[in-house]
């Protein structure tokens, strides 16, 4: 059933990387991504997959979850895979048709592949261990340096925040919506393309008042409770920067300098 | 022959940490031509309940069975019981799509791919039993119309499909006093005019004690209780455990027998209450 359908993916834990300020994620899951992009010898992609392997088992997500995140993602693999393989110059070890397949090519192949995976597990890894609301606050506070060059970072916040808060509701409406019209006899599920989508009407019509409704509910009562944008708000859950961040700073840098250091002896 | 709910069990996202099991272990017989009513607080699975007797939902263990066809197998069979059970959702006005109450009242019949002539006439009896007159609304927007004529072309959309049994999800929430009467006795007429197997499901003691012939009562996806509304009342600690009270009638004719005055305490009409108490103030009188 709809329902069914984990939004935001956010899993709820209590493990170091859910502890780590919102903020210090989204910061370091930049530097591992410009890590992943910098270093290109088979080592760094060892240490880093090494890396990505130990933060997972630290967020105690389970495997299972993570693995379903790449999912949708395959057939990007495997056609990403399949263009290097062949379109690289090289020693060739294959012929099949046209194509040359190469050592070289493989060689790409796999550490184009291993990149879009681990772009994919780390990135994942931050929605899993970050509740939606944490990191459009993160998000609101690191473009606070740019409001002074007119970037509405609150206003965008609040919108996000409000889209993220609808997602579960307008779900479970559609459900209802969809149940409701299933009792009167509609089938969603057989029949031709044209039938499947003239029978989405009788859901996305009543879906779109309501959330009209709702919108203007909403506002009304956000300005009955004298809502006027970010000037001189406070939070009340305000984001604080505790040892753990230090710490999670410093171990990536000691990280990042590792990986520097290998690349310039040249392993 | 009636609905079956045989030891259903039913958890939502199984496997995740949002995991819940909405229902434990629930076994219902629902007669035909019966009018139960099924109470319990938010949250005590009873609209879970009520979405596994069209096939909505299917038990995670347990089996349901409408007619004698089990509604999670495949085929005509199971296709056409779940078709014979109506399902009237709380709040059924937001699902109105159409552009007219005619054509939104027509959809059901139509997925039922009847002939054009028995749709209008279903149409037009269907707005006659909500009390809607066709000529007048059956080419208004339905997003024109109150709440209350909402709701009642909603729930016209249901009846139109002449359902053998009857699914109401609080049909009278939201709605003024009068109209909740009014939807109340269209219901029982519903029941006792054309036969319809009820299930009503409500919070609303009063409501239930004047329409059903069966009670039942969730708390926390256990079905703790089942049984006719004379000894379901009076079951003190069920209900408190359910969260639910005795209706005010039932209340108000216990504390007049506390008092001192013998009156017999079963009535779930105002105008049987009346009757019950006078009965007992002459009892008394004579016996001055």
């Amino acid at each position: 059933m709809l329902t069914d359908i984990t939004i935001g993916q956010y899993f709820p834990g209590a493990s170091l990387l859910h502890r780590l300020d919102p903020r210090t994620k989204i910061i370091l899951l930049f530097l591992f991504i410009i890590d992943i992009f910098v270093f290109d010898t088979p080592l760094s992609y060892g240490l880093l997959s090494l890396f990505t392997v130990s933060l997972i088992y630290f967020s105690q997500v389970p495997m299972r979850m993570m693995i379903k995140s790449i999912k949708p993602l395959w057939w990007i693999l495997l056609f990403t895979f399949l263009i290097n393989l062949c379109s690289v110059s090289g020693e060739a070890f294959a012929h099949i048709w046209i194509f040359a397949l190469t050592w070289e090519g493989l060689r790409q192949a796999v550490f184009i592949c291993l990149r879009l995976i681990l772009l994919i597990l780390l990135s994942s890894l931050l929605t899993f261990t970050t509740s939606p609301l944490a990191l459009t606050d993160a998000l609101e506070n690191l473009m606070g340096p740019f409001k002074r060059l007119g970037m509405p970072a609150h206003e965008l916040a609040m919108m996000m925040t409000i889209a993220l808060r609808f997602v579960p509701t307008l779900i479970e409406e559609t459900d209802k919506i969809m149940k409701a019209q299933k009792s009167r006899g509609s089938d969603f599920s057989s029949g031709s393309l044209l039938h499947r989508v003239k029978s989405l009407i009788p859901i996305l019509v009543p879906l779109f008042i309501s959330a009209f409704r709702r919108a203007d509910e909403l506002a009304m009562a956000m300005e009955a409770r004298c809502y006027r944008g970010g000037v001189g708000r406070t939070q009340m859950k305000a984001l604080r920067i505790t040892t753990i961040d230090y710490v999670a700073y410093g171990a990536s840098l000691l990280f990042a300098c590792t990986l520097v250091g290998l690349k310039v002896i040249g392993i | 022959m009636p609905i079956e709910i045989e030891n259903v069990t039913y958890t939502y996202m199984p496997l995740t940490p949002f995991e819940r099991t909405a229902l434990r272990n629930v076994s219902l017989t629902i007669e035909e031509g019966s009018f139960t009513a099924i109470a319990g607080h938010t949250g005590s699975g009873k609209s879970t309940l009520v979405q596994h007797l069209n096939g909505l939902l299917h038990p995670t263990t347990g089996r349901v069975m409408v007619d004698g066809a089990d509604l999670a197998a495949k085929g005509k069979a199971a296709k056409n019981a779940r078709c014979c059970v109506g399902m009237v959702f709380q709040y059924p006005e937001h699902q109105l799509f159409e552009e007219t109450v005619a054509a939104d009242i027509a959809f059901g019949p139509k997925n039922m791919e009847l002939a054009e002539d028995e749709i209008d006439k279903r149409v037009r009896d269907a707005m006659e039993f909500v009390d809607l007159d066709y000529e007048k609304y059956h080419s208004v927007s339905p997003f024109q119309l109150s709440g209350g004529q909402m709701r009642r072309v909603a729930i016209a959309g249901v009846v139109a499909l002449k359902p053998k049994y009857l699914v109401l999800d609080e049909p009278t929430a939201g709605l003024d006093p009068q109209g909740r009467e009014r939807l109340l006795k269209k219901i029982v007429q519903l029941h006792k005019k054309e036969k319809v197997t009820i299930v009503f499901v409500s919070h609303n003691m009063d409501d239930i004690a004047r329409v059903a012939d069966q009670v039942v009562f969730m708390n926390q996806g256990e079905m703790i209780l089942k049984d006719i509304p004379q000894r379901a009342f009076f079951e003190e600690e069920k209900l408190q455990a359910a969260g639910l009270s005795a209706p005010q009638l039932v209340k108000l004719l216990k504390g007049l027998r506390a008092n001192g005055l013998d009156v017999e305490t079963a009535a779930f009409t105002v105008e049987k209450g009346v009757e019950n108490i006078l009965a007992a103030l002459r009892r008394k009188r004579n016996a001055d």
